[in-house]
């Protein structure tokens, strides 16, 4: 099998604030974030070959049109991508290999979800079956929550220390959407979602996109980021069970899913001591418990360690791994089909020295995950330095 | 002639005191308490609670007909028996009709298959009925009545023969419900029960007596349906049975469930009675039914029968009125309105209604949906459908506060639970105290209505907690 490893550079990126936008609606936030991820990149949208854009919600938005109607990209390929919480993650994923095909020179992934136009508290998750049915995004992780609980004696305080953490990070960056600093007892007395989560442990709902602009390195060399581009060490993505609330050998006590997926985007990084040589990562902390138990499927500690982990300060913005230095789903926003591209924009920029909130010192290699379905599918990207 | 060879009932888990729904009106209480659907129960639903109850033990590929008894069908077109047939997971080649429009409807459907099985036209036949009526709010009749249901299997092999079928057509208003009424009504009870009630049920009964040439002082036990005791005595003494004979109409203990009453009470009659003992059963409404059950040998007893003294024993009390109120839906709330599909429902009914699972020959996985492809091994079509248990246990649960997008603020328990025998479902739970689920939590699994989605009843099923009999 090849390899993506060091052949697709990025150019530039762009992110809007994320958040409840009342008065943007979806084509204000891709214009945003394509036009600043092109004037990043030093590029016109006539430059763009060919798009991928992220989304999931119907309601959100509609095919390729989603990207291609307010960028006006006429005449050109755009195409929707949907995955679960990585469509953002599998649209920059598909774009890459566009460009190392050689098919395109300049491409765009990019992202959008608008949340707050749709109204509700709280992510459906509908199976599309009209009575086995799923229960809310809450629940569903929650789910793991309480098994973990059961296996490994972790607390409500264990998953309230993730969200003082995220939102200390948070609070620092001007694009985050919770910006304020809160107390572990803030956390672990806030008012339940779906028990053991509570308010503080859920990421909110979220209105952003994000962009980025791609292309191979001999090309990267010669644009305007020439000096500090950004390349692919790896690109992964694996698939699992949608329906584990069904299936007797599901454990609940992480997934699957990331877990080959961090196994294919190391053996394709070159990567064998994950907490070792990964500086920072922006993992899919979609809820609190979900950050802890992407910490241990990602190979950063031994099953069972992931509080241990945090406790400990190694997922602090100074400790061995960083572990959303932006603040994380949990403080930065969630809007799905964005995420993934806000992910790699925030280790693109963290790589290259210029990280807008918390900067992790000396970052070279760092990593993008998500984690959606809620476990059917999960994405790994690696970024670094050229060789 | 046509034989009992099983019977069963069913009551809602929750009681709620007469006195408690006095208070909340500031009117006089009638004493004792009666029983209340949850939110997701219907007369179907109760029916197929009662038929399991009935068919425990029961070898399913020897009944040859459903047919349910009610006078509040969730349905006024679409046939209720065939959907109870298929949860209760009867071969589809049988006989199933629905009898309704009168609360006498349960003897009627009775002695329809009795006649089906003395003419040799099935070999046995459910018989199932359940009610969930409303009386208006504030009225008497919302604390006198009662929800429930009740069933006998009727073949031609059983303990207790049926004898000297009678009936009366005796027309007086009675109670009644328009198409458009919500609340049942009444005009004079005096009058109703005077020459209604008392004329029609003891000309009957005495029919039955003389035909079958039994003297009243030789029954074991009189099953005499009636809206409150003093009625039921009064029949009683008409027809020269001792008082002390008289099953107990449920009074204090569910109200008045309507159509099921009389199956109730048979149910309560035989769980007590010995061979050599006769039974007399008269049953009211628009007339009287009247036969005579006699036993030819006692009912052995039938692991997972919980008939009616076992659903009398398991209760939780209703903290409150407004619970009563939102039960029934007495008060307009916002509708969520999920999806619903016809074709899908279609579709998966043995998955749904009849809650099947596959098992795969090749690496013996047991799964729930039926995949064509194991989840496990991944081989293809290699899948045999099997009945899974309807208990297990929970491996892990959360209580959650989103429902459709909206917060609730009691909290919807969903479980996921390792299944006796195999396989892992996920489930809603009702039925019980969201703070006493935790992991290891047996559960039993029970048919409820999921949503309304598309304007049609999406059946499915739901776990509670193992009800625990008061001491």
């Amino acid at each position: 099998m090849g390899s993506i490893k060091d052949k697709t550079a990025i150019m530039g990126v762009g992110c809007t604030r994320f958040g409840e936008l009342w008065e943007k609606d979806a084509e204000d936030l891709i214009v945003d974030a394509a036009f600043e991820a092109m004037d990043d990149a030093g590029v016109t949208p006539d430059d763009i070959e060919a798009t991928w854009v992220g989304n999931l919600y119907d309601f959100t938005g509609l095919s390729g049109s989603v990207a291609a109607e307010p960028l006006k990209l006429f005449g050109k390929p755009t195409t929707r991508v949907e995955n679960f919480c990585a469509s953002g993650m599998d649209a920059f994923r598909n774009a890459c290999f566009a460009v190392a095909s050689g098919a395109y020179d300049v491409v765009m992934a990019c992202g959008v979800e608008k949340l707050m136009d749709v109204g509700g508290s709280g992510l459906p998750v509908d199976m599309g079956h009209p009575v086995m049915r799923g229960a809310s995004a809450p629940a569903m992780f929650a789910l793991l929550a309480t098994r973990c609980f059961h296996e490994y004696g972790w607390t409500r305080e264990d998953l309230a220390r993730v969200a003082v953490k995220n939102h200390k990070n948070g609070a620092l960056h001007p694009k985050a959407h919770f910006r304020r600093p809160i107390t572990l007892e803030t956390a672990a007395n806030a008012p339940m979602i779906a028990w053991p989560l509570g308010r503080f442990d859920s990421c909110g709902m979220s209105d952003g996109a994000a962009a980025l602009i791609i292309t191979r390195p001999e090309i990267a060399k010669k644009s305007k980021h020439k000096h500090d581009y950004a390349v692919t060490k790896a690109n992964a993505l694996a698939m699992n069970s949608f329906l584990p609330m069904y299936r007797a050998s599901f454990d609940w006590l992480g997934f699957p899913a990331t877990q080959a997926a961090a196994k294919q985007a190391y053996a394709e990084a070159g990567i064998t001591n994950p907490a070792e040589e990964i500086d920072l990562a922006e993992v899919h902390d979609c809820f609190t418990i979900t950050e802890i138990l992407n910490i241990q499927d990602l190979q950063f500690c031994e099953r069972g360690e992931g509080a241990k982990f945090v406790r400990e300060g190694h997922a602090d913005v100074d400790g061995q791994v960083a572990i959303n230095p932006s603040g994380g789903l949990k403080c930065f926003g969630h809007p799905i089909g964005a995420t993934g591209c806000r992910m790699l924009c925030e280790v693109t920029k963290q790589i290259q020295g210029r990280a807008e909130g918390a900067q992790v010192k000396n970052a070279r290699l760092g990593m993008g995950h998500n984690l959606g379905g809620p476990g059917s599918v999960s994405s790994v990207t690696i970024l670094g330095l050229p060789e | 002639m046509a034989k009992i060879a099983s019977f069963g009932a069913y009551i809602p888990l929750f009681r709620l005191s007469r006195q408690e729904m006095a208070n909340a009106w500031g009117v006089p209480a009638v004493p004792g308490e009666r029983s209340v659907a949850n939110a997701d129960e219907d007369s179907l639903t109760m029916a197929v609670a009662a038929g399991s109850d009935c068919l425990a033990g029961i070898d399913l590929s020897t009944i040859d007909g459903v047919f349910f008894a009610t006078t509040t069908a969730p349905y006024d077109e679409k046939q209720c028996a065939g959907v109870i047939a298929a949860a209760l997971d009867l071969r589809t080649d049988i006989n199933t009709a629905d009898f309704t429009g009168s609360l006498r409807a349960a003897t009627t459907a009775l002695r329809a298959a009795a006649d089906a099985v003395d003419s040799g036209s099935a070999r046995s036949i459910l018989v199932v009925a359940a009610d969930c009526r409303l009386g208006e709010p504030e009225s008497m009749w919302e604390q006198l009545l009662g929800d429930g249901a009740g069933a006998v299997l009727i073949a031609k092999q059983g303990p207790a023969t049926l004898r000297g079928f009678n009936s009366t057509a005796g027309e007086q208003v009675g109670a009644w419900r328009r198409s458009e009424d919500r609340y049942v009504r009444s005009f004079e009870a005096k009058a109703e029960t005077r020459y209604g009630y008392l004329q029609s049920a003891v000309q009957a009964g005495k029919t039955v007596l003389d035909k079958e040439s039994v003297d009243p002082g030789d029954l074991a036990k009189a099953v005499i349906t009636a809206g409150d005791p003093r009625s039921q005595g009064a029949v009683a003494g008409s027809l020269g049975v001792d008082g002390g004979k008289l099953q107990d109409s449920l009074f204090m203990s569910v109200g008045n469930p309507g159509v099921p009453l009389v199956l109730m009470m048979l149910a309560g009659a035989l769980e007590q009675a010995k061979a050599g003992d006769k039974l007399l059963v008269i049953n009211n409404g628009d007339g009287a039914d009247a036969f005579l059950v006699e036993l030819a040998e006692d009912f052995a007893p039938a692991a997972g029968r919980k008939a009616l003294t076992g659903h009398l024993l398991q209760k939780r009390n209703l903290p409150s009125y407004t619970a009563y109120a939102s039960f029934r839906k007495l008060m307009k709330r916002e509708d969520i309105d999920p999806r619903g599909s016809a074709v899908t429902y279609w579709r998966d009914v043995n998955i749904v209604l009849r809650f099947h699972g596959g098992r795969c020959t090749n690496c013996g996985a047991v799964l729930y949906p039926i995949p064509r492809v194991c989840e496990e091994c991944a081989t293809k079509d290699q899948i045999e459908e099997i009945k899974l248990a309807k208990t297990g246990s929970v491996y892990t649960f959360t209580l959650d506060h989103l429902e459709a997008g909206k917060y609730v603020n009691v909290p919807v328990p969903r479980l996921v639970l390792d299944l006796e025998g195999g396989g892992r479902v996920f489930l809603s739970m009702t039925d019980g105290d969201p703070q006493e689920v935790e992991i290891g939590m047996s559960a039993e699994i029970v048919f409820r209505c999921l949503h309304e989605g598309s304007s049609f009843h999406n059946y499915y099923w739901k776990c509670r907690p193992v009800p625990e009999a008061i001491s």
